[in-house]
């Protein structure tokens, strides 16, 4: 089929990019300007160069907020993508009363706000009055407190973004699975192939699509994880809980040090940016290579 | 239009024109001859826009490699990452 080459076409996207140009690039502009000077208020503002790109670099709490980032995002992608693409596989391949009833209880969680989510685990989990707190406590006689231990805390955020987020997994593969067509399961069944076959050849590649945009929601939503580890311990006990956000956020509204945190801002959006890129360039070419 | 809340300096306007030229200049060479998918010392196939993006990204981290391991002017860094630019577009 010939396509047209009409570059006028590109005259449609005016509109698009106006949008992005006052919502997005505009306001990136503005702090790429903070992150070079000291700005004492209205009016008054010093250059100071790449001063602000210094201290924030050699700042060691900033470092561990970025390990303790890292680690999570890591650990949120490795346990909600397999766990939501096993949960997917196990759903009715069929589509009836049985599997909408799945879907729908499964898609509860995503409905709950974020700093809902953040209040009911507070209940759930407290050591004294909270289910899972008791059970674990009580029954289990394991000393779980999650204000007091830095790693209760840290995991009880962990296992909070699993129930919350796993679901979007669980709907993505299951529109995936949806999409193959039936003869692909009947060639493998043909030809004798076993699950993992039927798993690794047919259904992975097929999902390949979806799971790209789920790994990249949930990279980018854990990156940017601020208010459930906010309603649960505020980031503490100690640091332990604080992520990079949260740690913007005390730089920018708290200390009001808008030079440093714009010049983390840009830090953190390059950050985003080169993961972004890898996941997609990784995933696509995974696709061409298969392709051939 | 008062344009005082984005408290422009002449460092970041120039680098903001910067970029823009290279936008433009990019779109005019693509409209003369446009770009091939290549495959060069990355391990990926790109086009000219791709290795010019991979190439600012990595100046980016350069020029914060450079801020964050030595105590150096940063002109250096730039100076690096001019170089690492070049080198991908052309052989990238």
């Amino acid at each position: 089929m010939q396509k047209w080459a009409d570059n006028r076409a590109w005259f449609l996207i005016l509109p698009v990019f106006l949008v992005v140009a006052f919502s997005a690039i505009i306001p990136l502009m503005t702090v790429v300007n903070y992150s070079v000077q000291d700005i004492l208020g209205p009016g008054m503002s010093v250059f100071v160069g790449s001063e602000w790109y210094k201290e924030v670099l050699h700042n060691p709490r900033l470092h561990d907020a970025l390990f303790r980032q890292l680690t999570f995002s890591f650990c949120v992608l490795a346990i909600e993508i397999p766990l939501g693409v096993g949960v997917a596989l196990t759903l009715p391949r069929k589509k009836g009363v049985w599997a909408s009833t799945c879907l729908v209880l499964l898609a509860l969680p995503l409905l709950i706000p974020w700093n809902v989510v953040g209040t009911i685990w507070v209940m759930f989990s407290r050591p004294d009055i909270g289910l899972a707190g008791v059970t674990l406590n009580e029954i289990f006689h394991f000393p779980y407190n999650y204000t007091a231990d830095p790693l209760h805390s840290w995991l009880t955020v962990l296992v909070m973004d699993v129930w919350h987020w796993t679901p979007l997994i669980v709907l993505l593969g299951y529109a995936g699975l949806q999409a193959i067509p039936e003869a692909y399961y009947q060639a493998a069944k043909i030809d004798g192939a076993s699950r993992f076959a039927v798993f690794r050849y047919i259904q992975l590649p097929k999902m390949r699509g979806v799971l790209l945009i789920a790994l990249l929601l949930r990279f980018m939503d854990s990156f940017m994880i601020y208010t459930e580890p906010f309603v649960l311990t505020g980031g503490g006990p100690g640091n332990s809980t604080t992520f990079l956000s949260q740690f913007l956020t005390r730089l920018a509204v708290g200390q009001f040090d808008v030079g440093p945190a714009a010049a983390f801002s840009l830090i953190y959006f390059l950050i985003v940016l080169l993961f972004c890129f890898v996941f997609y360039t990784t995933i696509v070419n995974l696709g061409k290579g298969e392709a051939q | 239009m008062d344009m005082s809340w984005m408290v422009w300096t002449p460092v970041t306007a120039g680098f903001f024109i910067f970029i823009a030229i290279m936008l433009v200049c990019m779109t005019i060479w693509q409209v003369v001859s446009p770009t091939i998918e290549r495959k060069g010392f990355l391990p990926i196939v790109t086009t000219r826009g791709d290795r010019l993006f991979i190439g600012l990204l990595g100046s980016a981290y350069i020029c914060l490699a450079w801020l964050g391991l030595t105590d150096k002017e940063l002109w250096y860094g730039v100076g690096i990452s001019v170089a690492w630019l070049v080198t991908v577009m052309r052989w990238g």
